[in-house]
This record gives structure tokens, sequence and C-alpha cells, in this order.
């Protein structure tokens, strides 16, 4: 019976790999000149919220500054965020900490 | 001054001073940010997707950057182009909604608009012509939440 050489297995890269499970997250930032039933509406239409957790957010932007509306892999938040920018909103992503 | 018509459709009333606003400034913005995208009075239509991060920032503009501008000005030349209809699809409504609403971050960064504009208001032109475009995007935004 042959005895296979021992193969070195490499490692890991632990820290590359717990950077690409991380999720991003989409964040709405407040600014004066969007309308607060503008924000609403287009947080109902383009992620198909209800009504009042569309509106929960967006009091979550006037009040506290900014909110997170979405989250997910980067190219989802990408596409969450251009979606966003379409409609005018200030939308940015970061990667969860 | 907008309803729902029939299915697919929406019914505009407006006067004609305001459908020639609605002509001429979509025109007068796509020109002006077509010229210089990366102006300042542009900021609030292409804001960074990136705060801290200007390699991530300059793949999403080569990635998007184009499209972005593409689809904001076709958005804009739906509104000047059926400015006088009295009846339009759902699609362009739709546009009308997102043009006004860049007409406006246009405006309002020229203006530079605060939080608390209503309470402490100008009546110069300009001003006016902002809380205009702001009762005419609140009333699309009125009809479209309807049929959400």
């Amino acid at each position: 019976m042959a005895s296979s050489a021992p193969v070195e297995v490499k490692e890991p890269d632990f820290l590359e790999v717990t950077d690409l499970a991380r999720p991003w997250k989409v964040l709405v930032w407040n600014d004066p000149i969007n309308l607060m039933s503008y924000v609403t509406f287009v947080l109902q239409k383009l992620f198909g919220y209800s009504k009042p957790k569309a509106h929960k957010l967006m009091m979550d932007v006037h009040t506290k500054g900014r909110a997170v509306v979405s989250s997910g892999p980067r190219e989802k938040a990408e596409l969450d965020v251009f979606r966003l920018h379409e409609h005018g909103l200030w939308a940015t992503m970061e990667q969860d900490s | 001054m907008f309803w729902r018509s029939s299915p697919g459709h929406y019914a505009v009333d407006l006067g004609p001073e305001e459908r020639a606003l609605l002509r001429e400034l979509p025109l007068q913005l796509r020109q002006a940010f077509s010229a210089d995208r990366e102006g300042s009075n542009f900021r609030r239509l292409f804001p960074p997707a990136y705060h801290d991060d200007q390699k991530a920032e300059e793949g999403y503009r080569a990635l998007v950057g184009k499209e972005l501008e593409e689809s904001k000005g076709a958005a804009l030349e739906t509104l000047s182009r059926t400015a006088d209809a009295s009846e339009l699809t759902d699609e362009e409504m739709s546009a009308w909604l997102r043009a006004l609403n860049d007409i406006r971050l246009w405006l309002g960064t020229l203006l530079d608009v605060s939080e608390d504009e209503t309470t402490d208001d100008p009546d110069d032109p300009p001003h006016i012509l902002y809380h205009v475009l702001t009762a005419l995007q609140s009333l699309v935004i009125d009809v479209l939440a309807e049929d959400l």
C-alpha cells in the first residue's frame, strides 16, 4: 500500500475570509432637500418595505441623521446604492465592523 | 392636478407657466451637468458611495457613473418632452418624479437650502421657483404613493 507524501495544507487566510464574510450595510443620510414623503416613497418602492417600516426608517434618517436601509454582500449593496442615487437619495455603503 | 385616469395612465392638469418651467428646467440641468458633472452644484445628484475609501469610490464611478448620468438624463428628457401632455404613462410619471427631485437637488444646492427653510423663507424668485417645484413634486408623490 502506497503511502502518500504528506501534503502541506495551506492555512486559510483567516482575516481575508472573515473580511469577505462581513456584510455591507447601505446607509441613507439626512439632507434638507429631499422631502420626507419622497424618502418614504422611495424606500417602499425600491425595497418593498411596508409604509410603517419605510416611515420609521425615514424618521431615523431625519432625527438621527442616518439609517441603515439594507444590507448584504458587496454587489447587492452597491446595486442598492446605485438605485438610491438614481432616485437622488444621499446613500453610502460601508462594511459592518 | 394629477390623478389616475385609466390603468397605466395618469391625467395631468397644469397651467401654462408651470408647463413652461417643466419644459425648460430639465434641459438646463441636463446641459449643465453634462458639461461638468464633477461641478460642486451637482454633488447632490452624484454623491459618493464610499465615505472614506477613494479607491473603492473610483471603482464605483467607473462601474456605474455613466449609467447613473444617463438614467438621470433620460428622466429629465422625458419630463421636458412630456411637459405639455394631458396624460402620462406610469413610466413617464415615475420619470417626472425623479426629474423633479433632481431639479430640486440642483436648485436647493444653488440656493443653499437648509433644514429650517420653511420657517425662515426668503421670497426672492429662485426660492419661489424652488417651492413651486416642491409643491408639484409633493402632488406627484401623493398620486404615485396611492398605487404602491
